[in-house]
């Protein structure tokens, strides 16, 4: 009988050493954390998409109490939440938060199955990194999407797929909360984040490639050729060209439609915008900037696969 | 009969041409000249357009230390200085020169005497580095590093023999074996330079058994030349990559990445390159032409030619029975390590050792099976890694784990994949985690 005393006693022993032990070391040894860190946390989304810069929600949280202890949260945002999200975790860090423009992943390569032809035929491992690591990929065009849909697996939200007809990435617009985990794993830098638009309205040259016009020209129909049209035609002078490709800065862009229409090859795109007319007409439902249409000219160029976006 | 210790696969050799007799190839009609033939920065151009050429003219010149000139192999005028399309699929700066006769430079010497180092006692070790640089030579085995830097050991490190490599594992390529069969006093008298070079007084030649006439050949000659043993070797691939074949000859182990051949007293050359060496050094000449094996199942008359640098592949096809109506595949270099080529207005580059048509079947993948855990590619690796656990984890993007498991040793031979019988896409993988982990690597260091 008294064995079991024994070993009753010993055990308790034991574990009340220990439990001095661990009370003390929980005293002195405590982790003060501030617990503005846990609130902010709990009004992010918790998709740890890293899409703020920062390693996971609870990384951006603590982050977010600096920058307020700092003084100002500007620069700050939470790409998948947006400014609802960023206007509670404000209130919560009794601060103010810089309207910030939400922003969309926007596919640059219109080098569909149609407008750019298939040289060789790839059949490696599906990913485009390793597809690059053979050559520029199936077509002979050194900038354009592999079509190999590293994007689709980098996005946590499901927002990104290849349309079978035309190779090329698709985004969901719904889906998309612009956390730039597509944009930065494509290894051509052909997605990327620009604002959303009034009514999701929005002009992009889909072209990437930097080559020379007429080199350009022979590897995909679509391509921009740097000829400078656009930038001549555009009013607010929010197109630039550099080493032979068209940008158009959104910030500058009043949705004018100009440089739709001037573009010989069809390579920059309207998107959200309604149908046009097919007559000249005064535009009555279009933008507050927009002047009265050109008559739509006959286009042989490119057919465009982005405006079914 | 040696070979290294671990790994390795025996693939069918295919050597359709070892038999047939090197031919000289045509001279293209405009030849093409990328600036980047070599591991290093590119070469700069000199000339520019209109310029009269000869062959043996200088078109650019090197660009810093790890870099080599660029001869013309032709003789005409400078057409285009400009971008062309290249084996990497990108467009890279070129010199393109249109073909006119075939007028070469006087003081390169063309005719066919031996000159040997007893000819030439007044050769110091310093002159032969400099000549090797300034005739442009990289190594010819296709890794195409600058062979002058090989050639200066770093301060403090010193070279006790040289290995030369006439192991030529690659299936299908005979180029090797032909230049050690028909020029056989003159790469011998170049492995002499490279010796004299280094300062050292041995160099092993490592032939591998399936070629027993080059190696008799070879054995017969070397007995004229002090300090030349021609090796032996098991049939074994990759015994032809540099770790693998210094420790067939050598039984020495070099370290792993950064660690080089020279931490272990060995510096490594390719029978190409000690033949380049004698052209450069004993008759004056850049390198301005190589062999370079055209072969093929599908193709009609598969050959061994001397082709000059900037000949346009097409014409090798045309010139070996024209493109065969079943070829799936155009391969520079052999199957195993060769890289598919995106079109066939690729030049031949100092590098370029073959050229391999494969016909339809021969040249797509077979379906990917489950890993069936069998470990034939841990058995197959020659560097002794686990190639399933680096493809798995490099395709799971666990950059840790790959870096933990030496992932930067990999030397992409692709033993692993040949070796699957589940044909699984080992090496992509492989070098997809490899690329990554020296970005971050260098990244670190940058810091």
């Amino acid at each position: 009988m008294h064995l079991i005393w024994i070993a009753v006693l010993i055990l308790g022993a034991v574990g009340l050493v220990s439990a001095l032990v661990l009370f003390v070391a929980s005293r002195k040894f405590a982790v003060e954390e501030d617990p503005r860190i846990g609130e902010v946390s709990e009004v992010l989304p918790q998709a740890n998409c890293g899409g703020c810069g920062y390693p996971g929600c609870s990384g951006f949280a603590g982050a977010c109490v600096k920058a307020a202890d700092a003084g100002s949260l500007d620069g700050m945002l939470c790409p998948v939440g947006g400014q609802p999200v960023m206007e509670r975790v404000a209130s919560i860090l009794s601060m103010s938060v810089a309207a910030a423009a939400p922003k969309i992943a926007v596919v640059r390569c219109n080098g569909s199955c149609v407008n750019r032809p298939r040289v060789v035929s790839y059949d490696g491992v599906k990913s485009c990194r390793a597809a690059l690591m053979t050559g520029t990929g199936e077509t002979a065009c050194a900038f354009g999407c592999l079509g190999c849909g590293d994007c689709v697996a980098a996005c946590q939200f499901g927002a990104i797929s290849i349309n079978p007809e035309t190779g090329l990435p698709v985004v969901d617009e719904e889906k998309c909360t612009a956390c730039g985990a597509c944009a930065k794993t494509c290894p051509r830098k052909i997605i990327e984040l620009r604002p959303k638009g009034p009514k999701g309205r929005r002009m992009v040259v889909t072209c990437v490639n930097r080559d020379k016009g007429a080199v350009a020209n022979k590897v995909c129909q679509a391509s921009c050729i740097g000829c400078g049209k656009c930038v001549k035609t555009c009013p607010f002078e929010a197109i630039t060209l550099t080493s032979n490709l068209a940008y158009i800065d959104p910030e500058k862009c009043r949705l004018c439609r100009k440089c739709e229409e001037a573009c010989p090859k069809g390579a920059i795109h309207a998107i959200n915008f309604p149908p046009r007319k097919p007559k000249a007409e005064p535009a009555v439902a279009a933008s507050v900037s927009e002047k009265p249409e050109q008559p739509a000219a006959e286009k042989t160029a490119a057919r465009s696969n982005v405006e079914s976006n | 009969m040696k070979t290294f210790k671990i790994g390795g696969v025996h693939p069918a050799e295919n050597k359709l041409t070892a038999e047939v007799p090197s031919r000289p190839a045509a001279i293209p009609a405009q030849a093409v000249f990328s600036m980047y033939q070599h591991i290093g920065s590119p070469a700069k151009p000199v000339v520019k357009k209109g310029d009269v050429v000869k062959v043996g003219t200088l078109l650019a010149e090197a660009d810093g230390f790890v870099s080599a000139p660029i001869y013309s192999s032709v003789s005409g005028t400078v057409s285009k200085v400009d971008a062309i399309v290249d084996a990497s699929g990108y467009r890279r700066p070129a010199i393109i020169v249109d073909v006119q006769g075939d007028e070469w430079e006087e003081e390169i010497d063309r005719s066919a005497d031996l000159v040997t180092l007893t000819d030439r006692p007044e050769l110091t070790s310093e002159e032969i580095v400099a000549r090797v640089k300034k005739a442009g030579i990289v190594g010819m085995g296709g890794a195409t590093f600058p062979t002058h830097v090989k050639l200066t050991p770093p301060p403090g490190s010193k070279a006790d023999c040289v290995v030369i490599n006439g192991v030529e594992c690659e299936p299908y390529l005979t180029a090797d074996h032909r230049l050690m069969l028909e020029k056989t006093d003159e790469v011998l008298v170049g492995i002499s330079l490279i010796m004299k070079a280094v300062k050292v007084e041995k160099a092993y030649v490592g032939i591998e058994n399936n070629k027993p006439d080059a190696i008799a050949r070879m054995q017969e000659k070397a007995a004229r030349y002090p300090g030349i043993e021609i090796v032996p070797l098991k049939v074994k691939y990759p015994q032809g990559g540099e770790k693998q074949l210094i420790q067939a000859i050598t039984g020495r182990e070099v370290p792993p990445p950064p660690g080089l051949p020279i931490q272990v007293g060995v510096v490594v050359q390719n029978v190409g390159t000690a033949f380049a060496i004698y052209e450069a050094v004993m008759k004056n000449k850049p390198l301005v032409e190589r062999m370079i094996t055209v072969t093929g199942k599908p193709l009609a008359r598969p050959a061994n030619l001397w082709a000059r640098i900037g000949t346009p592949m097409k014409a090798l096809i045309d010139e070996c029975g024209g493109m065969p109506e079943d070829c799936g595949k155009v391969i520079g270099g052999g199957p195993m390590m060769g890289k598919a080529l995106m079109n066939l207005d690729v030049p031949v580059c100092k590098g370029s050792s073959g050229l391999l048509l494969m016909n339809g079947k021969e040249s797509r993948r077979a379906a990917i099976q489950p890993c069936i855990r069998c470990a034939k590619c841990v058995g197959a690796c020659p560097m002794g890694l686990e190639p399933y656990l680096l493809a798995t984890a490099s395709a799971f993007k666990k950059w840790d784990v790959v870096e933990a498991n030496d992932i930067v040793s990999c030397i992409e031979c692709g033993s692993c994949q040949f070796t699957c019988p589940s044909n699984r896409p080992m090496l992509d993988n492989i070098r997809i985690g490899k690329s990554t982990v020296m970005a971050l690597i260098r990244a670190r260091n940058a810091k």
